[in-house]
């Protein structure tokens, strides 16, 4: 019986197939091509002989497929290798970003360049470190924490464990909504209220705020998710025994699903560590270290990069701070994520099956 | 233990059957009477409305914010070309930065979408499935690199790498007048919009990815039963399935391009006007303008820069509201975490 349906035993109803090795040797007649046409035009641009040898490796496996197998199967074999190269183009700007940036980043990148701030080095000459600028990412996202992680837990479990009426719907809508404002709008918004109406000055704090903001959405999204995958039984079995609600929310419903918000929190905080605008209207940055987020200008290091690149004026040393900081900025963002899946996999809650 | 003593005054009113109506389920709530139940339904249920709160607040404070600035305005907000708040008859209008800003997200979603779709179809339906989990990975790593690092890249690995592309592309298609380029630094609308199909390119990807993976198996094995070739499946059962859910992750890709800040901010050279070519620096986006002009804007430029803040506010608002109803009909899959 499943001779019948073995799609690679030939038989007469199928017609004709290339063989199995035929796309790889197209590649490497095309690759050929390729490379011979831009020696021969004096192209030096790799990319210009990749392009070229994609292009004929489209169209050759096109016409060999047409004539051997029939336009069907030149068209899926053309689908094929369009959705091959729609991948190989988005992996180009991940890796060349990944290796300049750690390739121009290691250059400075040391000890004392973690330890020490900008205070008293020109943006033009080399020395200096983003010691200031961590310590204030740092204070910034971790205020910004503080503030969203309760309400947005909250919220999420008034979503998932009370919410049924009208009010609920809004506050879904309206998360929704959240999760798409600009990071710049937010930064405006309490630029608005806090520097222009209540007229306080620039800190760490107003940062902050905006940085709530924007990560609050994440928060409640993320651990809303985690909320509706804990079975009802075990909330009908911690209430069955006479439990109060709040309290099996407490001890039963949020301990299984800890996990799960964590994560949540944790690429949360990954991405509004990486967030300039807010920062950049609110916080100021500063080349000097300032230790109190509740008054006046600060750093933070995706500021410290802008400013690195923008007041420098091409400077090569400021670049290399730049690239270091952004070195320093994706290694932090990257661990945040990795551990948080890391404690996805580990703490995935028990759902009973 | 306590739970003995409690469960004599433990009305069976938490776990609520879903056919009560509105009123009853709020009288069974309110009728947890212990102190800690109504405690707790108050500081959740706040939250929620802080949140809603905030919303309100934020629209409202950059309204008045608005009010104020465009009161002033000598010329039309939205016609006029210039930027000049500060002067002694304030006039600056938005038409340069809409066109920027809808030029760069339009150049975005022509390079992203299809490459997006294909990568979601690579990773759902032609790779071995380690390596498309493997491609799912390094997709969402893409999604978490900061948006500065990708201006730093894009201003200083990406734009000297275009310059080849922009002469070519001006000896060819320069007679368009689109794309005509007077060989300045490739620092342009075009260049910006490339960027920007980089960043948004993992949101569509995952919202697609999850969508395709969600088309009926049965569907798929019907068509290849009547000998469709794979690509013949794709198109007549996983993508006509798909198609609301590719749209909706356009459109959130959309929302992301239309108010990247820094990443413009730092590729782009602005220029405060509007001309045919792509590829010569011309225009701005509302948030470029925003955070370029900040820090040397006097108290009316920052309410003007607040104006245009509320414009594009406005406009994401509504391209992440469409977004949301198209996924809103389909409620399985939400692109909020990706």
């Amino acid at each position: 019986m499943s001779q019948t349906v073995n799609v690679e035993r030939p038989s007469t109803l199928q017609g004709a197939r290339l063989p199995k090795w035929a796309p790889l040797a197209v590649a490497a007649g095309s690759i050929a091509l390729g490379l011979g046409i831009s020696a021969a035009a004096g192209l030096d641009s790799s990319i210009q002989w990749a392009l070229l040898a994609a292009i004929f490796f489209v169209l050759a496996s096109y016409g060999i497929a047409a004539r051997v197998e029939g336009r069907r199967q030149a068209k899926d074999r053309v689908a094929t290798s369009l959705v091959w190269v729609a991948f190989l183009l988005a992996v180009i700007p991940l890796v060349s970003l990944m290796w300049e940036t750690v390739e121009r980043g290691v250059k400075v990148l040391d000890g004392y360049f973690l330890s020490h701030s900008m205070g008293l080095v020109t943006d033009t000459e080399p020395g200096g470190g983003i010691y200031h600028a961590i310590l204030g990412t740092l204070e910034q996202v971790g205020i910004a924490t503080l503030i969203s992680v309760p309400i947005g837990i909250l919220t999420a479990i008034y979503l998932v464990e009370y919410g049924r009426g009208r009010l609920a719907q809004a506050v879904t809508f309206f998360v929704d909504v959240m999760t798409g404002i600009p990071s710049i709008v937010a930064g405006l918004f309490v630029l608005s209220f806090w520097i222009l109406i209540l007229d306080m000055g620039p800190s760490g704090f107003a940062g902050a705020m905006a940085l709530t903001i924007l990560m609050l959405p994440v928060i409640v999204r993320s651990t809303e998710e985690m909320l509706k995958l804990v079975p009802n039984e075990l909330r009908e079995a911690s209430l069955a025994l006479g439990v109060p609600k709040w309290r099996t929310i407490m001890k039963v419903v949020l301990p299984t699903s800890i996990g799960g918000i964590t994560t949540g929190v944790m690429l949360a905080i990954a991405r509004i560590t990486g967030e300039t605008a807010p920062v950049l209207l609110l916080v100021w940055g500063s080349t000097f270290i300032n230790t109190d987020p509740f008054d006046g200008p600060q750093a933070s290091l995706p500021m410290y990069i802008y400013q690195q690149y923008a007041n420098s004026g091409g400077s090569g040393a400021a670049y290399d701070r730049a690239w270091a900081a952004a070195l320093t900025l994706i290694a932090f963002v990257m661990i945040l994520n990795l551990a948080a899946r890391g404690i996805a996999r580990w703490k995935a809650p028990k759902t009973g099956r | 233990m306590d739970i003995s003593t409690k469960k004599s005054d433990a009305p069976p009113s938490s776990p609520l059957p879903a056919d009560l109506s509105a009123a009853e389920q709020k009288r069974a709530a309110r009728g947890a009477t212990r102190p800690g139940d109504r405690v707790f339904l108050g500081l959740s249920r706040g939250s929620g409305i802080f949140l809603l709160v905030i919303m309100a607040a934020i629209a409202v404070f950059l309204t008045y914010r608005s009010v104020i600035a465009i009161s002033k305005n000598e010329s039309n907000f939205l016609t006029t070309f210039e930027w000049n708040p500060t002067a002694a008859e304030p006039s600056f209008g938005i038409a340069v930065l809409a066109y920027g800003t809808v030029v760069s997200s339009i150049i975005a979603m022509v390079i992203a979408v299809p490459i997006a779709v294909g990568i979601a179809l690579f990773i759902t339906h032609y790779a071995p499935r380690r390596l498309g989990g493997a491609i799912s990975f390094v997709i969402d790593l893409l999604a978490a690199v900061p948006s500065i690092v990708y201006g730093l890249w894009g201003a200083l690995v990406l734009a000297p790498h275009l310059v080849g592309l922009y002469g070519w592309l001006d000896d060819y298609f320069g007679w368009t007048g689109i794309l005509e380029w007077q060989g300045g630094a490739p620092r342009s609308l075009f260049t910006v919009g490339i960027l920007l199909a980089i960043m948004i390119l993992p949101i569509i990807t995952s919202v697609s990815r999850e969508v395709f993976r969600q088309a009926p198996q049965m569907h798929q094995e019907a068509a290849l039963a009547l000998g469709a070739t794979r690509w013949e499946v794709i198109r007549m059962s996983v993508i006509p399935f798909g198609r609301s859910g590719v749209i909706s992750a356009s459109m959130l890709g959309l929302g992301r391009a239309l108010g990247e800040t820094m990443a413009v901010a730092t590729v782009l050279s602005p220029n405060f006007k509007i001309e045919a070519s792509l590829l010569d620096p011309n225009g701005g986006t509302f948030a470029q303008n925003i955070a370029s002009k900040f820090s040397e804007a006097s108290e009316m430029g920052r309410d003007a820069l607040i104006a245009s803040g509320l414009v594009l506010f406005i406009i994401t608002l509504l391209v992440n509201g469409a977004a949301r109803a198209i996924i809103a009909r389909r409620a399985e899959y939400s692109g909020a975490n990706a």
